[in-house]
């Protein structure tokens, strides 16, 4: 039931013509609550919600997301609480079907299943497990496929076209592709041409599948993905709040601002 | 019960997935890592196997290391003083800039040559690995960058300072304790960003699979030239031999003990002694002795220090080296299969040991990561008759802690 509210987001988008808006913010950053209120107030303009998992050690992370990890960690953030604020956020007015994301230990130490029925109870739709790869994920997607959670696959400029084929062939209705060779933030040193060339061929070999593409994406450049299934604005996020609290903004009204500006660029 | 198998390197012995015993080890790294580790996967097996690549190595290794293996010395005042089993030192701190990461440095820099790239990249907590690979890199014409925790940058001068002069960049991390385990963080995020030009070495057996053969590979040089020291001072190998090795990651102790994995280990046991931290810290380096879970971290399962939710805790350690709370693969194998025993001793322990070998032996002046080993030498050797040979790997210099010795001990 979960897993096809991501098809069912795709769907809506395509039929508008555009791509689907997604964006990762940590659970619990800067703090439980607020986090909660970020995703309540940029949902009226987001597609689908990826939230951290924060981690103390995400070797796949920028500077941006780490401070983020860093902070909701020191605000008390952990699984149980990442499932309580995504509960509370699908009560709330938009819905979004939502993606989890992190580092496969907090998973191995909550343990699997039990993972997978918190998931479930509190309407996770999807799961990025970032050091996790392919075929070692294998027995967990299947997992999370049988209690329909989608397992997103990962694919990157460094993937070969055969191993691509074996990743597509195993994967369920959503693909990443990972735009370049960098950590979250790394601004991005290829152009978005570059990046689509190697983002259709992949779709060409997974027809049918909803395709993002997420790392380095930004207000800036956010238009040249429009004919992307998805785009995906992560570090962005994490500067906003880190300057927010900076200044002594509210991180909400920022992010807000921001998601409006985002969506503004893709319709 | 998981099992060692005989006539196989222990880094050998792995299953298709990279574990060993089925569940450590691995390869849990980013998509982006996949093929730039497969490629430097079947250079490395290519490479183990080619006459060339080895007589090149084996020059380095026995000639440019050090004119010939190591000390093996006994250490005669020590033994007296304590009256009870013979002890021995291998005197690794004798290698070149002080300390086993040499090997480890030597065959990154052949194999980044070989796989065509100029730029040479590690973490560093003692600041030897470090060290050594801005002397290997300086040596092969390559360029070098460390990443070192902040804190350790701050007291391991020495040897920033070495690196600084052989011309690499060190790049101090300021994330979470700002120790080893940030510096290999910060390591990895940069070779994401940069393997297409850049060569990654890992300073420890630690991280993805292959970082831990090839470095277990290389540091296996210690027992070799271990093994024909022992036949030639005792004329075999003794029936009773315990060989004692401080870990931190634990290429050291693999280093030492990977000839001798087939003996009976009633013939020739293995004890790992991990940093035990400050005396009355609950912070502790030591996952192996204090039964941590097993968890991933840098890519590969191990035991490893850390809360309830799976969040890596934080480590203290007079020692840089050992400051670290994951340990190899490799070890946790060794634990498990009860080929190994793992304890700790604390800063306190470790100090002590080196003011009395300080004060006893003049040939060896260990860093303080090995002196945590002779702190579990000097506290067992009495119990033990004469029969009894401990060989202590002194695998550092102390000339990098001479800071630190001067404010606890008064003088260095
Ligand atoms: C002298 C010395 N001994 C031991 C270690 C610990 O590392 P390992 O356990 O990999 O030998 C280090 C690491 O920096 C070191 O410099």
């Amino acid at each position: 039931m979960t897993a096809s509210l991501i098809g069912q987001a795709f769907r809506k988008c395509k039929a508008e013509g555009r791509p689907a808006l997604l964006t990762y913010t940590v659970a619990g950053d800067p703090t439980k609550k607020k986090s909660l209120d970020i995703l309540k107030a940029i949902s009226k303009n987001v597609d689908i919600i990826e939230s951290g998992m924060a981690f103390s050690t995400p070797i796949a992370d920028g500077g941006d997301i780490q401070t983020s990890a860093h902070r909701a960690i020191q605000a008390g953030i952990n699984l149980n609480e990442t499932f309580k604020i995504i509960k509370e956020f699908k009560k709330s007015k938009y819905p979004r079907p939502v993606i989890l994301m992190g580092y496969w230990n907090l998973i191995l130490q909550f343990n699997e299943n039990k993972f997978i029925k918190f998931c479930k109870k509190s309407g996770v739709s999807g799961l990025i497990i970032v050091d996790l790869p392919h075929p070692e994920n294998k027995a967990f997607a299947k997992k999370c496929k049988k209690n329909e959670i989608t397992f997103i696959q990962l694919l990157s400029p460094t993937t070969s076209k055969q191993r691509m084929k074996q990743i597509i062939k195993d994967s369920h209705n959503m693909i990443y592709y990972i735009s370049q060779s960098s950590t979250t933030g790394g601004k991005l040193k290829v152009t978005p041409k570059e990046i689509l060339k190697n983002y259709n061929k992949i779709r060409n070999l997974a027809k049918g599948k909803n395709c993002v593409i997420g790392f380095g994406i930004t207000d800036k450049n956010i238009s040249k993905f429009k004919s992307a299934n998805g785009v995906v604005v992560g570090s962005l996020n994490s500067k906003i709040i880190t300057n927010a609290i900076k200044k002594k903004h509210n991180p909400v009204i920022k992010l807000d601002k921001m998601t409006r500006k985002l969506k503004s660029k893709i319709i | 019960m998981i099992k060692l198998k005989k006539n196989i390197p222990l880094i050998d012995q792995h299953d298709k997935h990279g574990f060993w015993g089925g569940k450590f080890g691995g390869s849990f790294i980013p998509e982006t890592l996949r093929k730039p580790i497969d490629d430097l996967t079947v250079k490395f097996e290519k490479l183990r196997k080619d006459k060339k690549f080895l007589a090149e190595r084996d020059y380095y290794y026995n000639n440019w290391v050090h004119k010939g293996p190591t000390p093996f010395i006994k250490l005669e005042n020590l033994t007296n003083h304590l009256g009870g089993a013979r002890i021995y030192a291998k005197v690794v701190s004798a290698a070149r800039g002080g300390a086993h990461k040499i090997y480890g440095a030597i065959t990154a820099a052949m194999l980044c040559k070989k796989m065509n790239k100029r730029y040479l990249v590690t973490d560093t907590g003692a600041g030897y690995n470090g060290k050594m690979f801005s002397i290997a890199a300086k040596h092969f014409g390559l360029k070098c960058k460390v990443f070192m925790g902040h804190k350790d940058y701050l007291r391991q001068q020495p040897n920033v300072d070495a690196m600084k002069k052989n011309g690499a960049e060190v790049v101090p991390v300021y994330t979470g304790s700002q120790t080893l385990v940030d510096a290999v963080s910060e390591v990895m995020r940069y070779w994401v960003s940069n393997h297409e030009k850049v060569h990654l070495g890992v300073g420890s057996t630690v991280s993805a699979n292959i970082f831990v053969k090839i470095c277990g590979w290389s540091t296996a040089q210690i027992s070799r030239e271990l093994k024909k020291q022992m036949i030639d001072e005792f004329g075999k190998i003794p029936k009773k031999v315990k060989l004692l090795n401080c870990v931190g990651g634990g290429s050291s102790a693999y280093g030492l003990w990977s000839e001798f994995m087939d003996y009976d280990k009633r013939q020739i046991s293995f004890e790992g002694i991990e940093a035990g931290g400050p005396k009355n810290s609950k912070k502790h380096a030591a996952p192996l002795s204090n039964n941590s879970k097993i968890g991933v971290l840098h890519g590969a399962a191990q035991m490893v220090c850390q809360d309830k939710f799976g969040q890596i805790s934080e480590t203290e350690s007079i020692s840089a080296g050992l400051d670290y709370p994951g340990v190899s693969p490799l070890h946790c194998f060794l634990k498990e299969a009860g080929r190994a025993n793992y304890v700790s001793q604390t800063d306190e322990d470790a100090l002590s040991a080196y003011k009395l070998i300080r004060k006893l032996e003049n040939k060896i002046n260990p860093s303080l990561e090995p002196s945590h080993a002779f702190a579990r030498a000097i506290a067992i050797a009495p119990k033990l008759s004469k029969n009894t040979i401990i060989i202590v790997n002194s695998c550092g210099d102390a000339l990098k802690d001479k800071h630190i010795i001067k404010k606890r001990l008064g003088k260095y």
